[in-house]
């Protein structure tokens, strides 16, 4: 038996090579990965979630809205804009340069040589950095995903599915937690929508005489009769702060980008 | 007696030492994978009438598909795969089953292992990672179970009478092997009360996914194939030298695929997986010269019958992993993520190529642990061609859907008529699979009835005078 054995030792070497590359390495290599700052602000990132949107994040979990939805935005690359803050001298030499040189959709050389070309006739120049790709412009995005981002995450829910749309920034794009309720009610209110509706995360009751505080203002065709009104429950509001808290909008050191605030 | 009837006698025996064992395996695979694709049913309904579950959380979509998918691979495919193996192992050692008693104990723990965590994901109580969602103590169940079959088999492979080992050992020793240690590493780093932390915990999951979905399945359907189709042909196996070529290049390669392309992870990761899918293609070749250079020989008319069954499935094996190669590569790959055409070939890999290959083995192998013959022998041809238009009129579809899906910029809109195709599809798989259980219910109902005949007729015989004291 001792090319058996020898045949043995060759399996468990081969197999064992995936799972220390893909199952040990990374656990190293992020394992023990710490918040990173924030670009030029210098906050932590990724921002601790609220005790509701944690709690929300079991709720996505139980109800396998993974299966439906992504959590992660791809990017192809980076452009660069040169902007023109202000002029030290020669206005005009500065202006014609402006109209004769393309100063968007550029790559890092051509943005160097074009502030320094500006630079040099006399214009204060500043260059911004936005992310590219068709994830970015589909899901309005400013960045990628990076691993930062789910530091907080348990489970980590990425997703291999987009029947809906990716989530990775809905917090920032679909900011209004009431538009969020109803949209869980009534995914009818997108149209197309293939989402199923999650009525069974609200009570239907009767409305005295004025409505409740958290009732949701829907659209009539998809209110309850007269005299009824539609209030989350407790998971529904869990759930939504946790769609809230998508928000990969923090320029890191992985993923740069001029955020629209500090753009002159 | 002449040799050749020793050895008729011999058989026999070691078949009805797998009888008890096996029945308990495939009896219970059987029902799951009936359940397993009513819940895919369900999850598909989803497609036609978005608001048909709105008051029943556990059949919304992310609970059914969750649900189906787990029944399929682990209440089916593994359950079967394991008895298909314990057979295999006993014939090709030509002794009777090792321990014949564990793997009856084994199975049992295994279906209550099903049994509780589909319970709970219906019941929301899903971990949250693809093909890892049962909870805990399901996985334990399982892990215990499949451990304690797994001896069943060793010790049953250790008592070969021919030393030498034959192509389908080397597969199917590597599946024993991989599962425990995929499942143990999966459920220990990331479903543990203290998971690793972040993005990790994502890598982890696609390791699991793809060497369980593509790698494990595989090993099983491969090895199976390999001991089937030579067998009832009558030629041998072209040759064992490709074999074990397309066993190592799989295990070698194949199993550093998954980590998608565009993945929040560092770089190096999703370059191994790019590369190892390109290379996929050195396995798949293998696997094709074997399967035309063996089955080009053998003249085998089969009508639907098992090896009807072994060549579709083994057909499908080589589309499966092609799509999964083409996938793989970065620029069709990176407008295809994440649309259905992914869960086309996942779909492809576990319905078209691992569920038939192992429909075709119990097939063949039941009426022989029987010692009878399959009570309705017809069902068994009726459901190959169930099969072959099931899984046709589900996966191209669903692929068509995913190309439109990925052009359409993951709209869904042009997708919804494909997917209501895909449920016809569906319904035939379901179909086939009520007639694989009808099949095996009336089989284990006979045999008890015997049983219960033979006991009742040896408890009332009357004694005999040796034994009558006088």
């Amino acid at each position: 038996m001792k090319t058996g054995i020898g045949v043995f030792f060759a399996v468990v070497m081969t197999l064992g090579g995936s799972w220390f590359g893909f199952v040990v390495a990374p656990t190293i290599q992020l394992g023990s990965a710490k918040q990173t700052s924030v670009l030029v602000t210098g906050d932590i990132w990724p921002r601790q979630r609220t005790g509701e949107a944690t709690l929300g994040l079991q709720v996505y979990r139980a109800n396998g809205c993974a299966a439906c939805h992504t959590e992660q935005i791809r990017q192809e690359g980076v452009s660069f804009e040169v902007v023109l803050t202000g002029v030290k001298k020669n206005p005009e030499a500065v202006s014609n340069l402006v109209s004769t040189l393309k100063l968007c959709d550029l790559n890092k050389e051509e943005a160097d040589a074009a502030a320094t070309a500006l630079g040099d006739a006399g214009g204060k120049t500043e260059t911004q950095i936005s992310a590219t790709g068709a994830d970015i412009k589909r899901y309005n995005a400013v960045r990628r995903s990076v691993a930062a981002d789910y530091l907080y995450d348990a489970p980590v829910q990425l997703g291999t599915l987009r029947v809906g749309p990716d989530l990775a920034n809905v917090g920032a794009r679909l900011a209004d937690a009431n538009w969020q309720l109803a949209h869980l009610y009534a995914p009818g209110i997108v149209k197309n929508s293939a989402m199923p509706s999650f009525k069974f995360l609200f009570e239907i009751r009767k409305s005295g005489s004025t409505p409740s505080a958290g009732a949701l203002n829907l659209p009539k065709e998809f209110a309850p009769a007269d005299g009824y009104e539609v209030v989350p429950k407790a998971e529904a509001k869990q759930l939504v702060a946790y769609l809230l808290s998508l928000r990969a909008d923090a320029p890191l050191y992985e993923a740069p980008f001029t955020p629209a605030t500090t753009k002159p | 007696m002449n040799p050749a009837d020793t050895n008729q006698v011999c058989t026999a025996k070691i078949d009805a030492s797998c009888r008890v064992p096996l029945l308990a395996l495939f009896g219970g695979a059987a029902l799951w994978l009936v359940l397993g694709l009513l819940f895919a049913v369900i999850a598909s309904l989803t497609f036609h009438k978005p608001e048909l579950f709105a008051h029943c959380p556990c059949l919304t979509f992310g609970h059914a598909q969750a649900a189906a998918n787990d029944l399929l691979v682990y209440g089916f495919a593994i359950p079967a795969a394991l008895g298909v193996m314990l057979w295999i192992f006993a014939r090709l050692s030509q002794t009777e089953l090792e321990l014949p008693l564990v793997p009856v104990i084994a199975a049992h723990f295994w279906h209550l292992g099903v049994l509780v965590g589909v319970a709970t994901i219906l019941g929301g109580g899903s971990s949250g990672f693809t093909w890892l969602e049962f909870p805990r103590v399901s996985a334990a169940l399982l892990g215990v179970a499949f451990v304690l079959i797994a001896i069943s088999a060793v010790a049953t492979f250790a008592q070969r009478k021919e030393r030498e080992l034959y192509p389908s050992h080397w597969f199917l020793l590597a599946a024993l092997l991989w599962f425990p240690w995929i499942y143990c590493t999966a459920n220990l780093f990331i479903v543990t009360n203290h998971p690793v932390r972040g993005v990790t915990q994502a890598v982890i999951n696609w390791w699991f996914s793809n060497n369980l979905i593509f790698v494990w399945l595989a090993l099983v359907g491969l090895g199976t194939v390999f001991y089937f189709i030579p067998k009832i042909s009558g030629q041998p196996l072209k040759s064992r030298f490709y074999a074990l070529f397309a066993f190592w290049t799989l295990i070698f390669f194949g199993t550093w695929l998954g980590i998608p392309a565009g993945a929040p992870v560092p770089a190096w990761l999703p370059t191994i997986s790019t590369f190892a899918s390109l290379m996929l293609v050195i396995p798949i070749i293998a696997v094709a010269v074997v399967l035309l250079k063996t089955l080009c020989g053998a003249n085998v008319s089969c009508f639907g019958g098992p090896y009807c069954y072994f060549r579709f499935g083994s057909f499908m094996f080589l589309a499966s992993a092609l799509l999964l190669a083409a996938l793989g590569c970065p620029q069709f790959g990176s407008v295809m993520e994440f649309t259905w055409l992914g869960q086309a070939q996942v779909q492809l890999h576990i319905l078209g190529f691992a569920t038939v290959i192992l429909l075709g083995a119990i097939y063949e192998i039941l009426p022989r642990v029987m010692g009878t013959e399959l009570p309705f022998k017809k069902f068994v041809n009726v459901q190959h061609f169930l099969n072959v238009f099931g899984v046709a009129l589900l996966v191209i579809p669903l692929a068509i859907a995913g190309i439109k899906h990925g052009h359409a910029g993951y709209d869904p809109a042009p997708t919804k008529l494909w997917l209501m195709i895909s449920t016809s599809g569906l319904l035939l798989l379901l179909v086939g699979s009520v007639l694989l259980l009808v099949n095996i219910f009336v089989m284990t109902i006979k045999w008890k009835i015997a049983l219960a005949k033979s006991a009742f007729a040896a408890v009332t015989a009357p004694l005999e005078k040796t034994e009558v004291k006088s």
